[in-house]
């Protein structure tokens, strides 16, 4: 009967090494990364069984401690949670598989507090996917937060500051939310989600609710990074350490982003919100501002790091959008966005720790053609995700934007249509001017070949190479299966 | 209009405690102060929750001779004040976080003043 | 429908060629073994399919799912089929005519050009094969891509500026086309190509049909070089001579001038055009395209970018033949395609040749060329002609028809325009052939005729067009095939 306790062991195996990692690290310092290998790999292959049991068996209340809301606290494990923890704890596998090398380099002597703090991290997001409660996933989400405002300070020396805005700006939104549920609990008289969604039509004409609905969409933006309450994410993901912001970047913000979903589509539904306020609408057109913004600002840029973490305030933005829509294809589409930029943006974060590693920059300005030479195959596997990130077909990219596209012609809504259709021409341009640089001798250096004679390949270690490399694989792959992946989405659309 | 307002007095403290926070956390250049307006706001907020759980001639949810059990009009919600108890771990654990945050900074750079900081990382 | 796995394995072949042509790098030889190999069996693929396609039958493969709905789909219909015979059979003269020109001009990363070549190709015969658009927009995109590294190739200045503007104007082409398929799926609810058109039942607002049809014409017009949209042509002769014969005359252009066949016959229907006046559209601006191009081609010294300019407008007779909804017109614009590849193709190699040989790429330095290089003047010559229009060359049957075509449909205008263009074509291309021949060279002593590897590959199709113009019917039956095409998009499918 193990396919029951399955959302509650996902969770408790991070907790368990959580615990772990520091006891063996006093005896063997190297142990904490393995460890914490083991752990995320132990996550998600219960999340590969789980989601295989749920296509069987279908979705799983779990009761903690057998007690039913609204006196005890349940774990949904539907369609929606389950697609998530499989993503999320894949990519955790992946990138803390990766960060063996980073860690001596980066922060050498710290591996054991890292590795504690990214299972209690990955607790916190694993927690916020699966709760069935909103207080509870106020607790996941300061789990969460706190473990990462610990991971982003671990890095340059401007870090601790860009972590500690973060963590002003993350703490106020993560008040606001709580604000937020206090007013609804006022109103409802429960904390459930599911008990929740039946009893809000009944009160939806009081304000406290759809104040309720603003002030959690606020608190939850900031931890999204929905614009205009991007301002931490720059600095912070620049700053850190390469695996911090690898395993940060690719997860955080969706988490957030499915939490959103969860709220406004489950919880609320689009139907009561509109009728009291145009507030998808609104959603909508800042996603639209976010998404230009966000791949503008990523053109001015000349640092790698910081380039890529403007381009994910556009991402996000895509996944909002199709939030906003609230029709089949946008809620398939953004979910599609979900896996293909988790598995982008991390296989380009894990890209930029490689040449931080070999290189010790990242400045865009100094690639040259020696890099291919050097680094082929991170190279190559940027091209592709490069290449993804643009929305060229057959690659994963370019099936999420069709389905956001389909889904804004189906709205009739022309605007978000043509921010689709710009956006994607200025990822290509913030990303062909790098494959220029790197595939092309500098035209400016005349007739001399600019690769010098003595330079040999310098490829990274096979633990850095394989997740990255099985990163730009897995874009062809969801690309030729973006059909199966689409076609069960849309099954979980909330309103038929 | 006068009764809107007495009537609410709670409501209307954490507002006003809310309005300090934010305030101390926008325009302070200090960022211990910062952190000081972050408690206050989480403050604010947890008093929010208080409140709401409070009745009229109610008593402490603990179970009493003389009033029936069924008669939970007589008793506090105890639910809120459970979960603040929550807020309250979280709140602590933000500032510690906050200050090991504030004392690697200052290691770093020998101010905790936000403008002097903002020019020493930039030069 | 009959069901085949030829079509994929036709695209297949060149995709598992670049492996082996990459990892064969330090073997030359081998390498462009591997090109030519590939080459050989794609063509005879393409050519087992071609019986069938003149019998006018089908052969289709449902693969998977691009998405719910939505097939990644094959299906070598007679069209298809027509464009990948060309597009296969000119592969394997431009990878000879590739071995020679490469080699001769010293060129840097060959097995870079060799392995984009084979996925070009790949690209292409999908486009022919595509039986959606969706599966039509998938290899769409990645003809934009492979090309890109061919057009970069030489990694110049000039060369990088053409590839900015490659991109940004089919990346952008890319993107209308993607909007303009959702906005057929919307209305329509299908994205298939079929003969009668995807619209034909629909009913359409006509602003929206407007917008749908400037849509895919943003989308296909950039690769078919329909004015505006033209200007990356020219500038993307930045590259090498062979990416110019075959992807700017051939590969690239023609899915371009092919995409605007499937858009008007298969995705609107010739009827759906008529009714919502959309082929005046096209008639504009094909008209104007076709003439404006051979007056700019008038102002180019640099030999290519006048072929460059030639090809903007000859690929405006295909779109004009389209647009006149006529089933001759319909037909001498489809055997335009074979024209004018055969033809163009041929002139770019002789300008190749001209450069890796003598070094020389402006038309005011070729006086007397023609005695040192006689098979390849004279290749230029028939070449020359034949764009003109001059019987009994390949040329001269597709405007024969293009004439015929306008006169059916009772429009002059068109008449006009391809008369007065074809005596522009004589005039921008007689220059070149009277210095060649009449003019005295100089410096010419130490140079002979190029290296074989390029002289057989031009000589030969410039014969090849000497052969479809007297004879139509030789050995694929073209014209047959053109006829039985434009059969069957008149006759509502």
């Amino acid at each position: 009967m193990i396919e029951t306790q399955i959302p509650a062991l996902i969770a408790l195996a991070f907790v368990l090494f959580a615990i772990l990692i520091p006891v063996f690290s006093l005896w063997r310092s190297e142990l904490a990364q393995p460890l914490a290998v083991v752990g995320s790999g132990l996550a998600a292959t219960l999340s590969l069984f789980g989601f295989i049991n749920y296509l069987n068996n279908g979705a799983i209340r779990y009761f903690f401690g057998g007690w039913e809301p609204p006196i005890g606290i349940e774990f949904v494990y539907d369609g929606l949670s389950a697609f998530m923890v499989l993503v999320i704890n894949t990519i955790a596998l992946l990138v803390l598989i990766h960060s063996k090398h980073i860690s001596k380099r980066e922060f050498p002597g710290k591996e054991m507090p890292y590795f504690t703090m990214a299972m209690l991290m990955m607790l916190g997001f694993n927690g916020m996917v699966l709760t069935g409660d909103l207080f509870n996933f106020y607790v996941f989400l300061e789990i969460s937060s706190l473990a990462s405002y610990a991971l982003i300070a671990i890095g340059e020396k401007q870090a601790p500051f860009s972590a500690f805005r973060y963590l002003i700006i993350g703490t106020t939104g993560g008040t606001l939310y709580l604000l937020g549920i206090g007013f609804l609990y006022t109103v409802t008289g429960t904390l459930n989600l599911i008990d929740m969604s039946a009893m809000l039509p009944m009160v939806a004409d009081n304000t406290a609710v759809i104040a309720a609905l603003i002030l959690m969409i606020v608190g939850i933006g900031v931890k999204a990074a929905l614009f205009p309450m991007h301002g931490w994410l720059p600095d912070a993901y620049t700053y850190a350490s390469s695996s911090s912001t690898a395993l940060i970047a690719p997860i955080g913000t969706k988490v957030a982003a499915y939490m959103l979903f969860r709220i406004v589509l489950y919880l609320f539904g689009v139907e009561l919100i509109d009728a009291v306020a145009p507030l998808t609408t609104v959603i909508g057109v800042l996603a639209c501002i976010g998404i230009l913004y966000g791949s503008i600002m990523a053109i001015a840029q000349t640092e790698l790091k910081r380039m890529l973490a403007f381009s994910s305030i556009s991402q996000i933005g895509y996944i909002i959008m199709g939030l906003s829509l609230a029709n089949p294809f946008g809620f398939a589409g953004a979910l599609l966005h979900v896996v293909n930029h988790a598995a982008m943006k991390a296989c380009l974060f894990l890209v930029s720790g490689n040449l931080r590693l070999k290189e010790g920059h990242t400045n865009i300005t100094r690639f040259d053609d020696s890099f291919r030479k050097k680094y082929p195959w991170t190279m190559a596997s940027f091209t592709v995700a490069a290449i993804s990130m643009v929305g060229l077909p057959p690659l994963a990219g370019f099936f999420s934007k069709w389905y956001l596209a389909l889904g804004t012609i189906d709205n009739e809504n022309w605007l978000f249509l043509a921010v689709i259709l710009v956006s994607s021409l200025l990822n290509a341009v913030y990303f062909f001017r790098i494959l220029e640089k790197v595939y092309m001798k500098n035209p400016d250096a005349a007739d001399k070949e600019t690769i010098a004679a003595d330079v040999k390949r310098n490829e990274v270690s096979t633990s850095m190479l394989t997740p990255t490399i099985i990163l730009a694989l897995s874009l062809f792959v969801i690309g030729f299966a973006n059909a199966v992946i689409v076609g069960f989405l849309m099954n979980i659309f909330p309103m038929q | 209009m006068l009764d809107f307002f007495f009537g609410h007095y709670a409501y209307w403290f954490s507002i006003i405690l809310f309005s300090i926070g934010m305030y101390g956390m926008l325009f302070k250049k200090t960022l211990i102060k910062k952190i000081i307006g972050l408690s206050i706001l989480q403050s604010s907020v947890i008093l929010f929750f208080v409140s709401v759980a409070s009745k009229v001639d109610a008593t402490v949810p603990v179970y009493d001779y003389n009033i029936p059990v069924e008669n939970v009009a007589n008793y506090m919600n105890p639910l809120p004040h459970t979960l603040m108890l929550t807020a309250i771990v979280v709140g602590v654990a933000t500032l510690g976080v906050a200050f090991t945050l504030l004392i690697a900074i200052y290691n770093r750079y020998q101010t905790l003043d936000e403008q002097e900081l903002i020019e020493r990382i930039h030069d | 429908m009959d069901i085949s796995i030829v079509p994929l394995l036709a695209i297949l072949v060149s995709l598992v060629a670049v492996p082996l042509i990459l990892f064969s790098s330090s073997k030359p030889n081998l390498r462009e073994g591997w090109t030519i190999l590939a080459g050989v069996i794609k063509f005879g693929l393409v050519l087992s399919l071609l019986p069938g396609a003149i019998d006018g039958q089908t052969v289709s493969l449902h693969l998977f799912d691009l998405a719910p709905g939505m097939p990644f789909e094959l299906a070598a219909d007679p069209i298809g089929v027509f464009f990948a015979v060309i597009a296969s059979g000119l592969w394997i003269f431009t990878s000879f005519y590739s071995i020679g020109y490469m080699r001769g001009a010293g060129e840097k990363k060959q097995t870079r050009y060799f392995a984009s070549f084979a996925i070009c190709l790949s690209a292409t015969i999908g486009i022919a094969f595509s039986a959606n658009l969706l599966t039509f927009i998938v290899f769409y995109e990645m003809l934009t891509l492979a090309t890109y590294p061919l057009v970069i190739h030489k990694e110049t200045k000039k060369a990088i500026n053409a590839g900015r503007k490659y991109l940004a104007y089919t990346l952008t082409a890319g993107l209308l086309l993607i909007a303009a398929a959702g906005l057929t799926y919307y209305y329509t609810g299908s994205i298939e190509f079929n003969p009668g058109g995807i619209f034909a039942d629909a009913n359409v607002p006509h602003t929206a049909m407007l917008i749908i049809f400037i849509l895919f014409l943003g989308g296909v017009g950039v690769k078919a070089g329909i004015m505006p949209l033209h200007s990356w042509l020219p500038s993307a002769m930045a590259a090498p001579t062979p990416v110019s014969a075959l992807l700017h005359a051939v590969a690239v252009v023609k899915s371009g001038v092919f995409a605007v066949i499937r858009v008007v016959g298969y995705v609107f229907g010739t009827d759906v055009m008529a009714s919502y006046g959309l082929n005046d559209i096209l008639i504009v601006l094909a008209g104007a395209t076709i003439i404006l191009a051979s007056l700019l081609a008038f102002a180019q010294d640099n030999l290519k970018r006048r072929l460059a300019y030639s090809t903007v407008g000859h690929l405006s007779y295909i779109v004009l033949g389209v647009a006149l909804l006529t089933p001759l017109g319909m037909q001498g614009g489809i055997m335009h395609i074979a024209a004018h590849a055969t033809m163009k193709i041929t002139l770019f190699f002789c300008a190749g040749a001209i450069y890796v040989n003598l070094h020389r790429e402006n038309i005011s330095n070729l006086n007397g060329i023609a005695k040192v290089m006689p098979w390849t003047m004279a290749a230029f010559t028939i070449g020359s002609m034949g764009l003109a229009g001059v019987p009994p060359l390949n040329g001269f049957v597709s405007k024969w028809f293009l004439a015929l075509g306008s006169l059916e449909g009772e429009m002059v205008l068109p008449l006009i325009i391809l008369i007065i263009s074809g005596i522009l074509n004589v005039g921008y291309f007689f220059p070149i052939i009277q210095r060649a021949y009449f003019r005295k060279g100089e410096g010419l002593e130490n140079y002979g005729e190029a290296s074989p590897f390029m002289v057989i590959p031009l000589f030969a199709t410039a014969v090849l067009s000497i052969f479809f113009g007297m004879f139509p019917n030789l050995f694929f039956n073209f014209f047959d095939l053109a006829t039985s095409i434009a059969g069957t998009l008149f006759t509502g499918g």
